[in-house]
């Protein structure tokens, strides 16, 4: 009974997301939007602390749930409450890279969990442990949230003015070079023997903030916030891999619909500024980018 | 090639749910002003604020002694916390900037 009243709360919550984010796209309905989106959250955010069971045992550690709830939200609401209204943007992007962070450190806790129980058997593979598909979710909200975390920061940096632009020539290669090594890591990881596998994954996580890094380094700051609300997608794309992990569908909903909505809404602000994604992304390359 | 579709009938409601939501997500947002667009961003960024539920179950089943998981996952709790509470704050100050400046200039 109680798990049905759960799966209430997540469905309202994915009702909610989708009427808010509808209302948000209408100035006069806007801020109600905002609002009902927040109730949603707050609905399945309880929801979960108190109802969710897994294997009939509910969750522990209560202390440390509230405490860290508590910790976040009066820094965040603070944070929030005291930024000045020009530094809106930069604020949501280091929100956003928050959440690319706790989709990280999901996916690092899910590996060790796996890692700890399976490290004893040293010559088996992690291939022989868990199924691909499993692997593969905590893998990409892995590198998925790494990403964003680090571009994130990146733009937070660029556009409170503490990081400057820094390109050299035959970015683009080197970035791609780095993206290919967060894959092939990332494969290596699920191939290699499990003790060494803990290794590996961590080495997929760290080229993944580095790739996060060179991916915003070289755009330039007028450009920030199409590579935020890009970055904000990403983030979304990664919640959705912790839906899958869990087989739960508010985490989903929620974060394919920004996911799509994020990457739409990039695609239009690129069309605001009368650019091409793919200007702002490779244009900055060589310094000519005042034309677009 | 079994794993993959072993893997899709597994998650078939799930792969469902997101290539509706992909559509969802699309035509929810296809008319919007550009000036909403910021504020919109930083919605959508609040929302993305879910895997916050990911981090309370991973905190919830650590066990009382593995530290690694419970640092991880708290900090996953932090971190998810202030994505949802300051991206909702944040677009509710931002939308109300908009709404005092639309009255003015009416």
């Amino acid at each position: 009974m109680e798990l049905s009243i759960l799966t209430l709360c997540y469905l309202v919550g994915s009702v909610t997301f989708i009427i808010g984010l509808k209302m948000l796209s209408n100035p006069s309905s806007a801020r109600n939007g905002n609002l009902l989106a927040a109730a949603g959250m707050t609905i399945a955010i309880i929801g979960t602390i108190f109802l969710y069971e897994e294997d009939g045992k509910k969750l522990g550690n209560y202390p440390w749930i509230f405490g860290g709830i508590l910790i976040g939200g009066i820094i965040g609401t603070l944070a929030a409450k005291k930024v000045k209204m020009t530094a809106m943007p930069e604020m949501v992007s280091m929100f956003n890279g928050m959440g690319g962070a706790c989709a990280a450190l999901i996916s690092a806790v899910e590996f060790d969990h796996i890692y700890q129980a399976n490290k004893t058997l040293d010559f088996g593979n992690m291939a022989d442990f868990i199924p691909a598909g499993h692997y593969l979710t905590i893998i990409a909200g892995a590198i998925i949230g790494s990403v964003s975390f680090a571009g994130s920061m990146i733009a937070w940096g660029k556009l409170s003015g503490k990081i400057k632009d820094m390109s050299f020539s035959g970015q683009h290669i080197v970035n791609l070079l780095v993206l290919l090594l967060v894959l092939v890591a990332g494969v290596f990881t699920y191939q290699y023997n499990v003790g060494f596998s803990h290794i590996l994954f961590y080495t997929t996580v760290a080229l993944a903030l580095l790739y996060g890094v060179f991916f915003v380094m070289p755009i330039g700051g007028a450009d920030m916030p199409v590579v935020i609300s890009l970055l904000n997608s990403f983030t979304g794309v990664a919640a959705a891999c912790g839906g899958f992990l869990y087989n739960n569908k508010v985490m989903l909903t929620g974060g394919i619909l920004v996911g799509a909505a994020g990457t739409l809404l990039t695609i239009l602000m690129c069309k605001a500024m009368n650019r091409s994604l793919k200007n702002v992304l490779i244009g900055s390359f060589g310094g000519s980018t005042a034309s677009g | 090639m079994e794993a993959i579709l072993a893997w899709i009938a597994d998650n078939q409601q799930m792969i469902y749910i997101v290539i509706l939501m992909i559509f969802v997500g699309i035509e929810v947002i296809g008319h919007v002003p550009s000036v909403l667009h910021t504020p919109l961003m930083s919605g959508a960024n609040a929302i993305h604020g879910v895997v916050i539920i990911g981090a309370i179950i991973v905190m919830g089943k650590a066990e009382p002694h593995n530290y690694v998981a419970l640092i991880l996952g708290f900090l996953a709790v932090v971190v998810g916390t202030l994505n949802v509470v300051g991206g909702f704050v944040v677009t509710d100050r931002m939308l109300e900037m908009f709404k005092g400046k639309k009255k003015s200039s009416k």
